[in-house]
């Protein structure tokens, strides 16, 4: 193994065509090695793309971190039936805002990544399913796509490889939850969007029962650039087990918000560096590493690699990371609750514990908020995160409780004090001599 | 296919359960219950009110609305249709084509969509209201839509929401979420939503007309840009194409894109100092990703 020596702290890969004008154009991607990937790859068989992305150890930058090689493995050889690649590209967890940027500036990486992926995966319709509150982005992929399909890299028989494929643009129309990979392709068969029992895995029945496989956008946008610097060069960057580049989108009281692509294991300290620290100099409060339903992290966590696994052993999740930076200013019960206001309202209504769990988590902490919090209301509030947590069908359940649980786990006191106008005569009481 | 047949019905296995007593032991719910506590309501207290002819057909009577005002988008929605291996795909952009032609999702709308996709009303219904853009009534020339979710809210998206509720409000009485301004689809009207997260949190507090980006708002520059709004200008967006109104871009997330995507379209601002940022600062100072090799080769597999 070779130690990354010298790697620079900002590693643009994705973001580095970013800077060039009309970067979404294909004469644009052209100049600046696009679609070179795609020849290279058709010239090789599925089988290879598939090793290669494995060897990459690229993992999903949707927030779950699967390995991607893996997932693709997992569709079957045969093609008894049409196979589908489904792009998700329904961003809306709080604080992320990385897909629509990158889709806004360099649909054409995207698109090439979804001809080399679904010629891997023996697919020959390859959806990409956009927020409908993202109209820029629905306007330059289908732009992009048209340019694509004119120029020869969509359509029959690309580049004279006999490989076929279709891409289809698609509008979401506003649900958090779509971006769950089963809602989503509920979604895209014309229903509501709610999750699926799994098993059976979109890799045995997704799309129209059809083997599926479903990968975030960051995910395949940087499969080109695996396919022309090999998994060597990807695992230059970042760890062992999380290799490569990310886009770490950094809002919130620092002094530069923006997206800075760093290799993974960058830290919050070294972040903040680059985002010119934080704001009018207010101390950091708190913070997620990667979007409101990956645990908080607070001013303890700032030496933490934010990769896989350093921000799961120091109790929170890697998430999408989209660093949401907030200052001593801010109120945690407040923020915690906001969040879960909005969990309550795009929680789909499946199960119970997410629907009536996040219901009443609101309720509770509106009313603490108002400061008519009650002494029992910490313990009531763990106590329906503990019935919601690993209960409900999906991972929405699970986020929703994220940022109560953290939250009462590193500023307990404040919540406390939410309470104190309740508990107070009860402590006069008491002291009553 | 699994069967039900055997399987044994709740209500017919319903174990008893007498008022102040419940499953498990658990004294909560343990007090009196409804049941032992209320009277039954006897026949005289209920109403006797006959129900007006209208009332009854309305009823009663299977009606479907007309259609006529779809009349030109029946081969468009045949279109989309086309675009999918299976039509019922088609719904969610049927449902914003026939937004576009009303502004809203009307009740017409829906039965238009079951019509062209052979599916039943209430199947698309279900579907309508299960997503927040599809809205339920006529809506304003333009929909201003401001992030209330944490982040926005902390850097002053609460602040906007509320004096936007404020200054579109009439009479003292702020104007509510999916309130509209103005007489709904007449120039300068205005629907006002609160939104969850708009993913451009570097950006924000960020506030959408029709779906295009506002940058960097604060409650002055949204007081002003609605205010221009009510005036009938447009004013350019931060990121986005110029600004067109409601029932245009709706056509476009259905798919339909009636200048063939023209340049101007296409390639109004998306290059924000913010999302360029990591990749300014890079450039800057000279730093790269490590060089890839010139040529390295897909890896060996064994031939199945």
């Amino acid at each position: 193994m070779t130690e990354p020596r010298g790697v620079d702290p900002v590693t643009p890969v994705l973001t580095k065509r970013w800077l060039s004008p009309k970067s979404w154009r294909l004469s644009t991607y052209e100049q600046l090695e696009g679609y070179t990937a795609l020849r290279k790859a058709l010239a090789g068989t599925p089988e290879q793309l598939v090793q290669l992305v494995k060897d990459s150890g690229l993992r999903g930058r949707g927030g779950a971190g699967f390995p991607a090689g893996v997932k693709w493995s997992f569709m079957p050889p045969n093609e008894d039936k049409p196979h589908y690649l489904v792009i998700n590209a329904d961003e809306g967890e709080p604080g992320t805002c990385k897909d629509i940027p990158l889709m806004m500036a360099d649909p054409h990486s995207l698109i090439e990544g979804c001809i080399i992926a679904s010629y891997a995966m023996r697919s020959h319709h390859c959806f990409i399913y956009v927020r409908g509150e993202a109209l820029h982005c629905i306007r330059r992929l289908n732009s992009a796509v048209r340019e694509a399909y004119a120029a020869g890299y969509l359509g029959a028989n690309i580049l004279d490889s006999g490989f076929d494929l279709d891409i289809t643009v698609h509008a979401g129309a506003g649900a958090y939850i779509c971006g769950e990979e089963t809602a989503l392709l509920d979604s895209l068969e014309g229903r509501r969007g709610q999750p699926r029992l799994k098993p059976p895995f979109p890799a045995a029945a997704g799309l129209y029962a059809a083997p599926t496989t479903v990968n975030n956008v960051e995910t395949i946008a940087s499969v080109p650039f695996i396919v022309n610097g090999g998994s060597d060069w990807f695992r230059t960057m970042g760890s062992e087990k999380s290799p490569g580049p990310k886009i770490f989108s950094i809002s919130g009281h620092v002094e530069k918000p923006g997206q800075y692509e760093a290799p993974l294991g960058t830290t919050l300290r070294e972040l903040l560096e680059l985002a010119g620290g934080m704001k009018d100099g207010i101390p950091l409060k708190f913070w997620t590493p990667g979007g409101s339903s990956t645990p908080l992290f607070t001013a303890e966590h700032l030496d933490v690699p934010l990769d896989f696994e350093g921000a799961a052993a120091a109790g929170s999740m890697l998430g999408t990371t989209a660093v949401q930076v907030f200052n001593e200013t801010v109120s945690v019960p407040w923020a915690v609750m906001k969040w879960t206001q909005f969990y309550e309202h795009e929680s789909c209504g499946k199960c119970t514990p997410c629907r009536e769990g996040t219901y009443w988590l609101a309720q509770i902490l509106e009313r603490m908020v108002e400061g008519k919090g009650t002494e029992t209301d910490i313990e009531t509030l763990l106590d329906i995160c503990d019935n919601v947590l690993g209960r409900s069908f999906c991972a929405l359940g699970d986020g929703a409780v994220s940022p109560i649980t953290s939250g009462i786990q590193y500023f307990r006191d404040e919540f406390l004090a939410l309470c104190d106008e309740n508990a107070k005569p009860a402590m006069e009481l008491a002291g009553a001599h | 296919m699994t069967s039900s047949d055997g399987q044994t019905g709740g209500s017919a296995s319903q174990p008893e359960v007498s008022a102040g007593q419940t499953y498990g032991g658990s004294i909560v719910g343990g007090g009196d219950t409804f049941v032992a506590t209320e009277a039954e309501p006897s026949v005289a207290d209920m109403s006797t009110e006959v129900v007006s002819d209208e009332k009854l057909e309305r009823l009663t009577v299977d009606t479907t609305p007309d259609l006529s005002i779809f009349a030109n988008i029946v081969g468009q929605s045949q279109a989309l249709i086309a675009k999918y291996p299976q039509s019922r795909s088609a719904l969610l952009p049927l449902l914003h084509l026939v937004q576009s032609v009303e502004g809203y999702v009307s009740q017409a709308g829906i039965h238009f969509c079951a019509e062209q996709l052979n599916l039943s009303a209430a199947e698309v219904s279900a579907v309508a209201t299960f997503y927040t853009m599809y809205k339920r009534k006529p809506c304003g020339e333009h929909l201003v839509s401001v992030c209330t979710n944490t982040l926005c809210a902390v850097l002053g998206g609460d602040a906007i929401y509320k004096k936007l509720q404020e200054h579109l409000g009439e009479d003292g009485k702020p104007l509510g979420h999916e309130q509209t301004a103005g007489e709904p689809g007449t120039p300068g009207s205005i629907t006002l939503e609160h939104a969850e997260c708009l993913a451009a949190c570097d950006l924000g507090p960020v506030l959408q007309v029709n779906y295009e980006f506002y940058d960097n708002q604060t409650v002055d520059s949204a007081v002003e840009l609605v205010d221009a709004l009510r005036r009938g200008e447009k004013p350019a967006p931060t990121r986005g194409a110029a600004l067109t109104d409601f029932k245009s871009v709706e056509r476009q997330l259905a798919g339909l894109f009636d200048n063939d995507l023209a340049e101007s379209e296409v390639d109004g601002p998306s290059a924000a100092v913010e999302t360029l940022r990591g990749a300014q600062l890079a450039a800057d100072r000279g730093w790269t990703a490590p060089a890839m090799p010139d040529e390295v080769a897909l890896p060996e597999v064994e031939k199945k």
